[in-house]
């Protein structure tokens, strides 16, 4: 509740942008911010620590699932039902939900619970359709040329897929380090503690500082992302087509047709 | 349960914000998207250009842009306006995309179809462009509309009345009826913005309805 009445914060837009984006980065350097509890750092590596942990318990649920509904063409309507119906699953409110059911003592297994519920759907589909656009004409020929089922997928479906599949992991990452931001509000730290604090003191400083450092790390964490699905796409179809990973399969068709006529 | 009973004008009051406050970043982000996607899909430079722009925004996590946009724009933090900018900004984000991809995918053929039998590069694009990329466009907005709705909960953080207060408060009481019929209604509240986005675009779009099955047959035709 004493997040509500916040009004104060017409003052700090009145004192000048600069001066407050200067006082955030003064917060930043400010090497009192860097040591002992509650640190930067600190707050840096639990970010790290609930963004990671969900990150591998999802992936390891969601890519295996993903490829074998690409593989197989089996399970594809369920799987999309789901990752369409899970968009609309308020995360924010989930967190509180699973904690309050858990129970406090519960809060950071629940919460990295609600995180992996997160993570799953956007992998999941980042697996499957990585498989799914594949022309199935390469599909029939590693067929006819007599691999087994097990080798179409390790070495034909998952090269061909893994740009698509590392895709869905960047959403999956961008939409979990934001969600992770919000596990302060249950007293679980990490970057958006600052933020809630700085709210509660008034403290602009902190606040925006805090804002910062978690963009920063949010455009760092896709920025490695994007390379690795530059480096992903197998070198036969890098030399093809305009890698443009992100786009649809009917999307990126177009790009090349597109790029190919114009 | 008896919570919910009790409590049903301010969910009533809280869910009927929430609609509002999420119609009007739906609606601006769309009307922003189409010109700036078709900047996006027209030219090459631009492409580059605005779709770079339009991921890194969309990277921020959204309680960042929440307490980085008021003292950028100079509106104090507790303001609608903030939220309603932030999630706009999201909404463009994906749609500005989603409608590159959309007009990128209509024929080319029927693009100098229409040329030829001399539309105006306007008209053509209202009249052939725009219609025949709507259900890729629809698509994109019924996303965006769904995650509005779920991230508008967050603004609850810097004072915006939405049903995200259910999350807070019944947290700070220990009320997990409130937590929970919170979590219903935002779904509830997504769900319904969805329907009517499908019932629209069936409305707008009758072939749709027709030419379900199209898409693949004109795959198979092109590969």
């Amino acid at each position: 509740m004493d997040t509500r009445d916040g009004d104060g914060a017409d003052g700090a837009a009145g004192s000048g942008l600069v001066n407050l984006f200067f006082d955030a980065f003064a917060w930043i350097l400010d090497p009192a911010n860097w040591e002992g509890r509650g640190s930067i750092p600190q707050r840096i590596g639990e970010q790290l620590y609930f963004t990671f942990a969900a990150m591998a318990v999802a992936s390891a649920i969601a890519v295996p699932l993903g490829w074998l509904i690409g593989h197989t063409g089996r399970g594809r309507d369920i799987a999309v039902a789901i990752t369409g119906a899970a968009r609309a699953l308020p995360s924010f409110g989930l967190l509180f939900l699973f904690v309050m059911i858990a129970g406090v003592l519960l809060r950071e297994p629940s919460t990295i619970f609600v995180l992996v519920l997160l993570a799953i759907p956007p992998i999941l589909a980042g697996a499957y359709s990585g498989l799914e656009v594949i022309d199935r004409r390469v599909v029939d020929a590693a067929r006819a040329m007599g691999m087994t089922e097990w080798q179409i997928l390790w070495k034909v479906e998952v090269p061909l897929g893994l740009p698509l599949l590392i895709g869905g992991l960047r959403s999956a990452t961008l939409q979990v380090v934001a969600t992770v931001v919000l596990v302060a509000f249950l007293g679980l730290g990490a970057l958006g503690f600052e933020i809630v604090q700085g709210i509660a003191l008034r403290s602009y400083d902190q606040m925006l500082g805090s804002a910062i450092l978690i963009i920063v790390l949010a455009l760092l964490l896709d920025a490695i992302f994007a390379i690795l699905e530059r480096f992903a796409v197998p070198r036969g179809v890098r030399a093809g087509r305009i890698p443009d990973v992100r786009t649809a399969s009917s999307g990126r068709r177009a790009t090349a047709e597109a790029s190919a006529t114009t | 349960m008896t919570w919910v009973w009790e409590n049903l004008d301010l969910i009533g009051r809280l869910s009927l914000e929430h609609l509002r406050l999420s119609a009007i970043p739906i609606l601006l982000g769309f009307v922003l998207a189409v010109p700036l996607g078709w900047v996006a899909y027209r030219y090459r430079l631009t492409r580059g250009l605005v779709l770079t722009v339009v991921g890194l925004l969309y990277t921020i996590p959204s309680l960042a842009l929440f307490v980085a946009l008021p003292p950028l724009l100079g509106i104090p933090y507790t303001s609608e306006l903030n939220v309603v900018i932030a999630l706009t900004i999201y909404a463009v984000a994906i749609m500005a995309r989603s409608i590159a991809d959309a007009l990128a995918s209509v024929d080319l053929d029927i693009k100098q179809a229409a040329t030829a039998v001399g539309y105006s590069p306007w008209r053509r694009f209202w009249a052939v462009e725009f219609p025949l990329a709507g259900p890729v466009v629809l698509a994109g907005v019924r996303v965006v509309a769904v995650s509005t709705v779920s991230l508008l909960t967050i603004g609850v953080v810097i004072g915006i009345d939405t049903l995200g207060y259910l999350f807070t408060n019944g947290y700070q009481r220990g009320i997990l009826a409130e937590v929970l019929s919170g979590v219903v209604v935002t779904v509830l509240i997504a769900l319904l913005i969805d329907r009517i986005l499908v019932a629209l675009g069936r409305a707008l779009m009758p072939w749709t309805r027709a030419t379900a099955t199209a898409p693949t047959v004109q795959q198979g035709a092109a590969s």
